[in-house]
């Protein structure tokens, strides 16, 4: 750039300036190899994270020669229909899918009723067991179903065994027993139900927190109008907080809905009866090995058929939610 | 309609007491603000009236029944917002008719009333906007809207007009003080804002750290301050204090360089040696010559308010102000003189703050004699 060239760039930059769009400022930077770079980074994970659903498909349209030839072929072939079918027909897998549907959107309502419950008496009650009760919450974040998964069984047992030991260890049942002949025997059988499945996955503490985390936002200042206008805690909780937690309870609703509808180790060890069985467990028995082939050819066209079909509702509930879980997340919307 | 009655009111927050015995009375249909700088309990005060807040001793009577234990919503008080607290999921309309639907009022009549409150408050074209789609002075009308279609005995304002750019609030201001005069409910009004008290006030009530300074109406509170606090608060520019003592036999307040402010004698006399602090309206005060009028001061530099001419001056380097709207060019650091009008003069016990009541001392002194 030479001297005479100055000044004529000096005045034409405001212009420059003003025409362009304006940009957000601070944090971009103009560095293309860096851009680049991140770009690849992106492209590479992208394709580590898709790579192995093109597999599952590309398995579930192939024959049974075709899925176990040696190389295997990375060409879909045209059996997807048969396969899906083979697997749908051969699984029963329209009774698991209404079951799972029923469970998961049991689980889903039930957490998104109850930890918006529990936030609710966290965040806006004064008393004094708010601190134990959000620690008690806090302390389950930590503790999995796996975790608790034998004690849980022996309650969906018998959910009335506590107290039917209280009333034993008490001496009220032999009490009872003198005085009217009656033999107690408390019982609340939860194994192979739809409540045995849902009910044991309802408490949230993600779920309490995002809550909790939505109305910490809400202004003192909107509460008490609700109060001058003469709304009670339960209207105040209805009329004003879900309203305005609507993008919250979609995005939990979203995460549970993928999170039940994947849930293995709790029905696998409550049903067994098949009629109670879902989609999860099912897809299990569905992929071969040893014991299910028998020294036959695994049929892994058909158990990707399989898990095409599996995977389906998830993606729907994901895809239609997305706006509003995003949303629900980054808590913009006020 | 109703009267409001404090008593004794406190409110501690574990052993920190903010509110120390405060006693007011409000009658029925008078507009107090409460005025005072922040921190110094008026928002608690009002607060502990809309039942927002726990008494913690003393009693608060709203039309003739103690409320302490009263839930806000049966205390028959409505109450505007800074922050204006709309619902925000609700359009305009709904907003301002919420109160009426939880009190179970059929919807008909419901809009019939909202359409008509909104209507007097200027809002008729924007009962189908949420909240966002306003600007800050229609969602203020909305929050006063909201406040007016409950026709409470009771309005309480929480500093409405602070989120409000200087024009929209003198209009409000004005809007605020109409409505008043219509629907004549008792006001109580938290401000930190003088001009605001001044123009709405009926009465008011300066508090200062908790306790009740003075009350009284805006040309009393200006001609007379009850306090140093209270001088200093309100007028604007400030008033000027300077420090003196009290001579008796010659019947003046003596000033750090000599100077002779004379008194009423009999006040003198009863007053005598006393350490006093002697305030002045810079909008009293006439500049003359260096030597001409009551002290001399140096001039250090002049502000312009468009109406009049604001002279910063040093009196033994303590800051004092002249407001006049006579030009008088004067250089950096010149000695300039200053004339005190004494039926204008304020003075103050410096160590309580109390003021010294020159008229109604020498009046009930003559009496004793």
């Amino acid at each position: 750039m030479t001297q005479t060239d100055l000044p004529l760039v000096a005045a034409e930059t405001p212009r420059n300036l003003s025409a362009r769009k304006p940009r957000r400022p601070g944090l971009v930077e103009n560095t293309p190899g860096l851009d680049i770079a991140t770009h690849v980074i992106l492209l590479l994970g992208m394709f580590m994270l898709l790579f192995p659903m093109y597999l599952v498909f590309n398995a579930a349209t192939q024959t049974l020669q075709e899925v176990n030839a040696i190389p295997s072929r990375l060409t879909p072939g045209d059996q997807l229909w048969t396969n899906i079918q083979e697997a749908w027909v051969t699984r029963d897998f329209g009774q698991k899918f209404l079951n799972s549907l029923i469970v998961a959107v049991g689980v889903v309502t039930g957490k998104v009723v109850i930890a918006c419950i529990t936030a609710f008496g966290i965040v806006f009650f004064d008393h004094r067991l708010r601190m134990p009760i959000f620690w008690a919450v806090f302390i389950t974040l930590m503790l999995p179903l796996e975790v608790r998964i034998v004690p849980t069984y022996a309650v969906a047992a018998n959910a009335l065994m506590p107290f039917q030991a209280i009333l034993d260890s008490t001496g009220l049942s032999w009490l009872i027993n003198t005085v009217s002949g009656i033999e107690v025997n408390l019982e609340w059988r939860m194994l192979n139900s739809y409540t045995g499945l849902i009910l044991p996955l309802i408490a949230t503490a993600t779920g309490t927190f995002l809550y909790r985390q939505f109305f910490l936002t809400i202004p003192d200042e909107l509460v008490e109008a609700a109060k001058m206008d003469g709304a009670g805690p339960l209207r105040f909780l209805w009329e004003i907080l879900v309203p305005l937690s609507r993008t919250n309870i979609a995005a939990l609703a979203t995460i549970m809905f993928v999170f039940s509808w994947n849930q293995y180790l709790w029905p696998l060890l409550i049903i067994t009866d098949p009629s109670y069985g879902v989609v999860a467990v099912e897809l299990g028995k569905l992929v071969p090995d040893a014991n299910t082939t028998g020294g036959d050819i695994p049929k892994w066209n058909i158990a990707m058929a399989g898990t095409l079909i599996v995977t389906i509702p998830p993606i729907i509930v994901v895809v239609f939610m997305q706006r509003w879980f995003v949303r629900g997340l980054i808590n913009t919307d006020k | 309609m109703a009267d409001i009655d404090i008593r004794e009111v406190r409110k501690s927050y574990g052993k920190d007491e903010v509110i120390h015995g405060v006693n007011l009375h409000i009658a029925n249909g008078e507009f107090v603000v409460i005025l005072g700088p922040s921190g110094c309990g008026k928002s608690t005060l009002l607060r502990m009236i809309a039942g927002l807040e726990d008494i913690t001793d003393g009693e608060v009577v709203i039309g003739g029944s103690v409320v302490n234990d009263l839930e806000p919503r049966y205390r028959g008080c409505a109450m505007v917002f800074q922050n204006y607290a709309l619902y925000p999921h609700f359009n305009v309309a709904d907003n301002i008719g919420y109160a009426l639907k939880v009190a179970g009022v059929k919807k008909a009549e419901r809009m019939e009333k909202v359409a008509a409150v909104a209507r007097s408050v200027g809002l008729e074209d924007f009962l189908d906007r949420k909240p966002g789609q306003l600007s800050g002075g229609q969602r203020q009308r909305v929050a006063m809207a909201r406040a007016i279609i409950r026709e409470p005995g009771v309005f309480l304002f929480d500093e409405p007009l602070s989120n409000l750019d200087a024009k929209l609030r003198v209009q409000m201001r004005h809007e605020i003080r109409r409505i008043h005069s219509r629907i004549k409910a008792t006001s109580v009004f938290v401000t930190h804002d003088q001009h605001e008290g001044m123009t709405l006030a009926d009465r008011m009530v300066i508090m200062n750290k908790g306790t009740i300074d003075q009350v009284g109406t805006p040309a009393e509170v200006y001609r007379y301050p009850a306090t140093i606090y209270v001088a200093g608060f309100i007028g604007s520019p400030a008033m000027n204090f300077l420090p003196g003592e009290i001579a008796a036999d010659r019947a003046a307040v003596m000033l750090g360089d000599g100077t002779a402010i004379p008194i009423p004698a009999q006040v003198a006399r009863n007053r005598d040696r006393q350490m006093v602090t002697l305030g002045l309206r810079p909008e009293d005060l006439t500049l003359g010559d260096a030597g001409a009028g009551t002290v001399t001061a140096q001039f250090e530099f002049y502000e312009e308010t468009g109406a009049a001419g604001l002279y910063h001056l040093l009196i033994e380097d303590l800051p004092f102000q002249v407001l006049t709207k006579e030009a008088r060019p004067v250089q950096e650091g010149a000695p300039v003189g200053v004339a005190f009008d004494f039926d204008k003069l304020h003075l103050f016990d410096s160590d309580s703050g109390q003021r010294i009541d020159l008229r109604t001392e020498t009046r009930v002194m003559e009496a004793a004699q």
